[in-house]
Formats: C-alpha cells, sequence, structure tokens
C-alpha cells in the first residue's frame, strides 16, 4: 500500500507553523507580485517545491479535492498529500479546490480550472503554478487590487501564452481561478484580480 | 446600527465571580462531579449532545455543570468548543438495522419480528414522587407498575407474582437478534409504504454547518436542521401537527435505542475502521397518505434520528419531517410545521438564544436616537396644532 | 493497490483489531502494551477533532448529517518501519498514542502470537459485557395482547 512507503513528516508544531504559512499566503494574495516566503521548515516530497507543499498542508483538508499532474498524483507527491491533509486526488481539473502545475508544462489550460459560480464565486480552484526561478524570465506589468501603481514580476519558465491565459482569467472577474507561483519556499500571488500588461 | 460601549470591566470580572459562586451553590453540599452528571443526568447530557451537536457524554456533562444545568447555555458551550476542532471527515452513515437494542417498541404490531423490548422506559411509569431518591442510601428502582409486568402472554412461562416480574434475572433469557428488521421495510415488502431508498449516485449530504441553506431545503438538509434542533420547538411543532396544523395523526411504527457502531474512511489508510459505539435513538413513523394520480394510496413514513436516549426528540422530529414533506406529496403547505424556511430558520436554540437574549446588552445609542426622534415628532406636533389655530408656516425639515 | 485475497483478509483482521482497542479503556491498552513502550518516531501527533456522523432517511435512504462526534487519532512508525493507526471516539490522546502502537506491533506479530491471544482476550471481555447487556434488554421484552371487546 502506498501508505507504508516512507512518508516524511509535515509540519513539526502544526498549531504556529499553518498560522505563519497562512499569514504569508494571506499578504501574498493580498499585495499581488510581492515575494513571500511560506516556511514550515517542511521536506517537500519529489516534486512539489517547499512553498506548494507548505502551502498544501496549509491550506487543504480532507475537504479539498486537489488536482496533481499525473506522474505526481501517482507518486510520492500524492500519498504525502493523502497522508498529511486527508485529501482526496482527482483526475479532472474542473472539481479541484486546489490544484498544481509546473509552469512549463503545455497542459491543462488555466480555463479547465473551476472558475466558480455566479452564486459562489469564491468556490474557484486555488491553481499553485511552480516555476523554474521567480525572477529572469519575461517581465509582466500588473495593476489591481493590492498594488498602488504598477508592479513588474518576471517569474521564470511559464509556457507559450501563459500570460495571455492569465489576462483572460481577470477578464471573467468576478469570476475566475486564483495563482500562486511557487519556486523554492517562496510566492507571488495573483489573484483573479489582477491585470496584466497594463499600465496607468 | 451597532455602536460599540466600553468600559464595565471590574464589574464583569466581579459578575465572573458571582456566577462561579453560584454555580457552586451551597458550600457545605458536597460538589458534583462531571462523571456523576454524565452517570446520573444521562437524558440532559443526550439533549445537550444533540443541540450542541457533537456526541461526547463527557463534555455535555461539563457543559451542564458549568452551565448550572441550563440546557441551552450546555448547548451554546458544545458548539463553541466544537468550532475549535479540525473535521477529520464523515463517517460511513451508521446502520441502525445493527443496532444493539436496548428499547424496540411499535405501535403498529403487536407481534413484532425480534420483539418488542420496552428497555429503560419511563412510560409504565406512575408519576409520582420516589422520595427514598431524596435519602442518600441506595434507593428502589422506579420499576413497571406490577400489575401490567405481571401479566405476561405466556403465563406457563412468565413467573406470576408481580416481585418475580420484576426481576426475571438476565442469566435466563436469549441475548437479542443482532439483526432486527425495521418496522417500516416490513410495511414496505407489502408495498404498502413509500419506499426510502438512496437519490442516483448516492450523494454526500449537504452540511449546513458549511454552506449556507437555501429554499426549498431538501430532505437532508432539513433532517440536519432538526436533530441540532430545539426539542421543545419541535416538540410543540410536532404537536401542532397532531392536532390538526398539519394534518396527521401518525403511528409510532417503530422507536429503537441503542449502541451502533461508527465507521469511518481515513483517507490515508484506505479502508473503513470501527471508531466505537454511540447510542442512538430512532423513530419511523408512520402516515397516511390518500395517494394521487401518479401515486396509489400507501403509507408514508417521517424520521427522526437523534443523539442519546431521546425518544422525544426523535419522535418530534420524525412527526415535522413527515410535515415538511407536503410538497413532494403534492399536498398544500398551510402551517407553520409544513413550512421549511419557518422551521429551518427557528429550530436552532442556540442562534434563537443569541437573537432573543442580545435585547439585554446595551443599546443605548440605538435608543437615544430613538428617544431623539420621538421628542422631534412630537414637538413637531405640538407645533402643528398650535399652528393650525395662530396661521404660522409650518415648522418643516 | 494489490487486492489480493491474502491481503484483503490481513486488512480484515488489523480492522477487526483496532475495533477492539477503539473500545478499549486506556489502562486495558496500557496493558496490552506491557511495561515497555517501543521505541517510536512520531508520524501525527495525538489530535482530537470530530467526525461527522452520517444517518440515511428512514434508515436506507438519502444521506444526511446527524451531528459530529469527538475523535481522537494518532500515526506512529516503530524502529523497523511498520506504521500504527489509531482512531477512537472521544478525546484520549494518550490512549490514541499507545494504540497507534499497539497497531503497528499487531502487524509485525504472527497470528497466534502472545500479542494477538491478548488482544482476543479483550475482544471476548467486550463482547460478553454487549451479551450480559443484550440479556438485560431481553428481560424487558413484552407481549402485549388485545382485548377483544365482547368477545
Amino acid at each position: 500500500m502506498a501508505t507504508d512507503t516512507l512518508i516524511g513528516p509535515g509540519f513539526s508544531d502544526p498549531v504556529f507553523q499553518s498560522q505563519g504559512a497562512f499569514r504569508a499566503l494571506l499578504a501574498a494574495l493580498a499585495e499581488p507580485g510581492t515575494r513571500h516566503v511560506v516556511s514550515g521548515a517542511v521536506v517537500p516530497p519529489k516534486g512539489l517545491h517547499a512553498a506548494t507543499a507548505t502551502a498544501l498542508l496549509t491550506l487543504a483538508d480532507y475537504e479539498t479535492l486537489i488536482w496533481l499532474p499525473a506522474a505526481l498524483r501517482d507518486g510520492a507527491a500524492g500519498a504525502w498529500l493523502r497522508f498529511h491533509c486527508s485529501a482526496a486526488l482527482v483526475s479532472d481539473p474542473a472539481r479541484a479546490a486546489f490544484a498544481v502545475i509546473d509552469a512549463g508544462s503545455p497542459e491543462p489550460a488555466l480555463s479547465a480550472f473551476d472558475s466558480g459560480s455566479d452564486q459562489f464565486p469564491d468556490r474557484s480552484t486555488t491553481l499553485i503554478v511552480q516555476c523554474t526561478a521567480l525572477e529572469g524570465g519575461e517581465a509582466v506589468t500588473l495593476t489591481g487590487p493590492g498594488i498602488a501603481t504598477s508592479r513588474v514580476i518576471a517569474p521564470a519558465g511559464p509556457r507559450a501564452g501563459f500570460w495571455a491565459e492569465v489576462a483572460a482569467n481577470n477578464d471573467a472577474y468576478p469570476l475566475g481561478i486564483d495563482l500562486l507561483l511557487s519556486h523554492a519556499d517562496a510566492v507571488f500571488g495573483l489573484p483573479r484580480s489582477t491585470r496584466i500588461g497594463e499600465v496607468y | 446600527m451597532y455602536v460599540a460601549v466600553k468600559g464595565g470591566e471590574a464589574a464583569i470580572l466581579a459578575t465572573h465571580d458571582l456566577v462561579a459562586e453560584a454555580r457552586r451553590g451551597d458550600e457545605a453540599v458536597p460538589e458534583i462531579s462531571v462523571a456523576q452528571i454524565r452517570e446520573q443526568q444521562g437524558l440532559s447530557c443526550a439533549r445537550v449532545m444533540n443541540e450542541g451537536s457533537l456526541y461526547d457524554a463527557d463534555l455535555a456533562a461539563l457543559a451542564l455543570k458549568q452551565a448550572q444545568g441550563d440546557v441551552i447555555e450546555a448547548a451554546f458551550l458544545m458548539r463553541a468548543y466544537r468550532t475549535t476542532l479540525p473535521r477529520f471527515g464523515s463517517s460511513e452513515p451508521v446502520d441502525t438495522a445493527r443496532m444493539a437494542i436496548r428499547r424496540r417498541v411499535s405501535a403498529t404490531y403487536k407481534d413484532l419480528p425480534g420483539g418488542q423490548v420496552l428497555g429503560p422506559t419511563y412510560d409504565y411509569t406512575h408519576r409520582l414522587f420516589d422520595f427514598a431518591l431524596m435519602d442518600d442510601a441506595k434507593s428502589v428502582m422506579v420499576g413497571l407498575d406490577p400489575t401490567i409486568s405481571g401479566r405476561e402472554g405466556r403465563p406457563s412461562t412468565a413467573p406470576h407474582s408481580a416481585g418475580d416480574a420484576r426481576v426475571k434475572p438476565e442469566h435466563d433469557v436469549a441475548p437479542l437478534d443482532t439483526h432486527m428488521p425495521r418496522v417500516p421495510d416490513i410495511l414496505g415488502a407489502e408495498g404498502l409504504m413509500e419506499p426510502e431508498t438512496p437519490p442516483v449516485g448516492d450523494p454526500r449530504p449537504f452540511d449546513l454547518t458549511r454552506e449556507p441553506v437555501s429554499f426549498p431545503a431538501d430532505r437532508d438538509v432539513r433532517l440536519q436542521a432538526m436533530a441540532r434542533g430545539d426539542e421543545g420547538f419541535l416538540l410543540g411543532l410536532g404537536y401542532s401537527v397532531q392536532r390538526g396544523f398539519g394534518g396527521n395523526h401518525p403511528f409510532v411504527g417503530e422507536i429503537r435505542v441503542g449502541e451502533v457502531s461508527v465507521e469511518f474512511v481515513p483517507e490515508e489508510l484506505g479502508f473503513a475502521v470501527d471508531l466505537g459505539d454511540i447510542t442512538l435513538t430512532e423513530c419511523q413513523m408512520v402516515n397516511q397518505f390518500a395517494g394521487s394520480k401518479d401515486v396509489a394510496p400507501q403509507f408514508t413514513r417521517g424520521y427522526g434520528l437523534s443523539f442519546g436516549h431521546s425518544e422525544r426528540k426523535a419522535m418530534s422530529m420524525s412527526l415535522v419531517d413527515r410535515a415538511l414533506k407536503c410538497r413532494e406529496f403534492g399536498e398544500a403547505a398551510e402551517y407553520p410545521a409544513q413550512q421549511d424556511e419557518f422551521v429551518l430558520y427557528h429550530s436552532d436554540n442556540v442562534e434563537a438564544a443569541g437573537f432573543v437574549e442580545h435585547l439585554k446588552l446595551p443599546h443605548y445609542v440605538d435608543f437615544q436616537g430613538e428617544l431623539e426622534l420621538i421628542r422631534r415628532i412630537r414637538a413637531e406636533r405640538e407645533q402643528r396644532l398650535a399652528g393650525e389655530n395662530e396661521v404660522l408656516p409650518e415648522a418643516a425639515e | 493497490m494489490t487486492t489480493d485475497t491474502a491481503q484483503k483478509s490481513e486488512t480484515t483482521q488489523r480492522q477487526r483489531w483496532m475495533a477492539v482497542l477503539a473500545r478499549a479503556s486506556r489502562a486495558e491498552i496500557a496493558e496490552l502494551i506491557g511495561p515497555d513502550l517501543p521505541r517510536h518516531d512520531i508520524l501525527k501527533a495525538p489530535e482530537t477533532g470530530t467526525v461527522m456522523v452520517e444517518g440515511r432517511a428512514g434508515g436506507a435512504g438519502r444521506r444526511f448529517n446527524l451531528g459530529e462526534a469527538t475523535v481522537t487519532r494518532c500515526i506512529v512508525r516503530l524502529d523497523d518501519g511498520a506504521m500504527g493507526f489509531s482512531y477512537a471516539l472521544g478525546r484520549d490522546g494518550r490512549k490514541a498514542r499507545l494504540a497507534a502502537v499497539l497497531d503497528a506491533r499487531l502487524q509485525a506479530e504472527a497470528p497466534g502470537a502472545a500479542l494477538h491471544r491478548a488482544v482476543d482476550a479483550l475482544a471476548d471481555r467486550q463482547s460478553a459485557a454487549r451479551v450480559l447487556a443484550s440479556r438485560k434488554a431481553a428481560a424487558t421484552k413484552v407481549d402485549f395482547f388485545t382485548l377483544v371487546r365482547g368477545a
């Protein structure tokens, strides 16, 4: 059984570590495009960055379905999340409350995830996009709530057409998915309210 | 509008001291322990577990001790504590057919497969004080009325004298069946009972503690709301149904009380784990239904299920459950017990107590506003009345 | 996931002892462990939470949420790598930890080993208590008879 393989530990101090991580994620989404360290001293399973693993450990539980790329789902990452979060893993991205993709992977499209409903726009997918670095890539200008004028980020590794997808996601506001761009122990928040490439 | 009021801290701390003193009462009398409440006030604990919506007899007993026996305050404590706990998941649906029966009676069938088991009940007691309970010494049991219990159906085997009947030794008796059919299922086998089957796909139930309720509410929402609802409110509504405000005077198909095991499948294990036993009370109410152009005349059901030994609660719930099914049967919803929005919005005693009791908290600014308004209106009225005599321009704001 | 018969019956055996341990008192579990608690890592520290108890309308129909129950769980790993789980009603963290250690040890022990026999003895005591309660209830079994007017 998957649970009999060696599964690394989760938080050693669940209350304070998860609250610290939650605060960092909150700040990341409140101030889109600012870098926040999400650290819970967690050794992530293979395939997940530390920030990704810590964010899921903080946010996911048995009521939140998680979508992972098949290789991660069937590997150590899937077993680790199942064990620590008691979360069920789904194969349909449209059912996921949380999802993880590698920035460079060609699919699934951002539109494949759940963008919420008019009645409950909050019930959309929160997608963690794992980048090869949080700087050094194509520069993108962000505007919108939580950004005084504009902010420039340049995460490395997104697939071709990624920013057009993010812009289309913003067009559907108040529906749409919320994004966290992660690398190593840090994230950028990119909520659905953030506009791409516009400058006042 | 709500405006915060500050101050009074010292007075509030003093009231905490006073409440502790009032809770303890006369210190010459020994203090009651939580274990004593759990063991000797079990029916109270059951009510607190139901209305607190949390099964934990020790916590219910502690809540009762802390709340000086105020059941609604105790339920509030349970609800507040519950919000601090993570939820691991949902159990497998409990199987009441496999209940370890302590009590099981039917008003519809005399000769019930598996038998009628009176169990511990006040039904056949005289409501006379047992003053022996006032003594510290071990008191006599509030037992069966000997004139009834002496008359067993099989005089050849049953003891005749009242004394013998009261203490029928349990080692002479075979244990009950481990699987007892539910009475409505017996009628169902004849096709006379509205079938009760899961909807396609056996969906996860709605959880009103996680999602906002919308109306019309489905049966899973209604049953959850009633399970945590106030016993007194549901009892009154159930009574109203019987008296004609809902058009049903049903039969108790069956009441059963006993222990069922709770099974849970942890995601990380992937198989069902038996968590232990909880005590449940189940009531199946059998109601008439004249039929419609699509459905032949048949009996219909009302269902009640509650924590602990709590028959009145389960019966009231099953009466109101049937009343709330009026829409499904095309019956007019004319009475309060048939209106889901009315029932669901007013059954929760923690919510109700909060809204009623908030009225006693400081409303000084609101009231000042009202006071000023009524003074101004009166002044304007007096001016106007005076102006009708002395042709002056009316004071307009 | 393997689903061969041997594994299935192992799971059934494990479910059985987990059910026995869930119903046991802390003292009974401590007695099964004995004086020396084996070395173990705690993968999930004893934690009290709830499980939402579900019922079915009419006993067999649509599922609904009856209310929650307190549950305490603990997951440990022994030095030999065996993982032990404990899930039981109530709020006893110490009991959960000891039961998780026992679950891990029982998986390593051959059927018929002393530890298994001790758990069987505990199961017998629990079963005897259930039968006694059932007999007490059966002692209140009654046959109502109807009185026919004018018969």
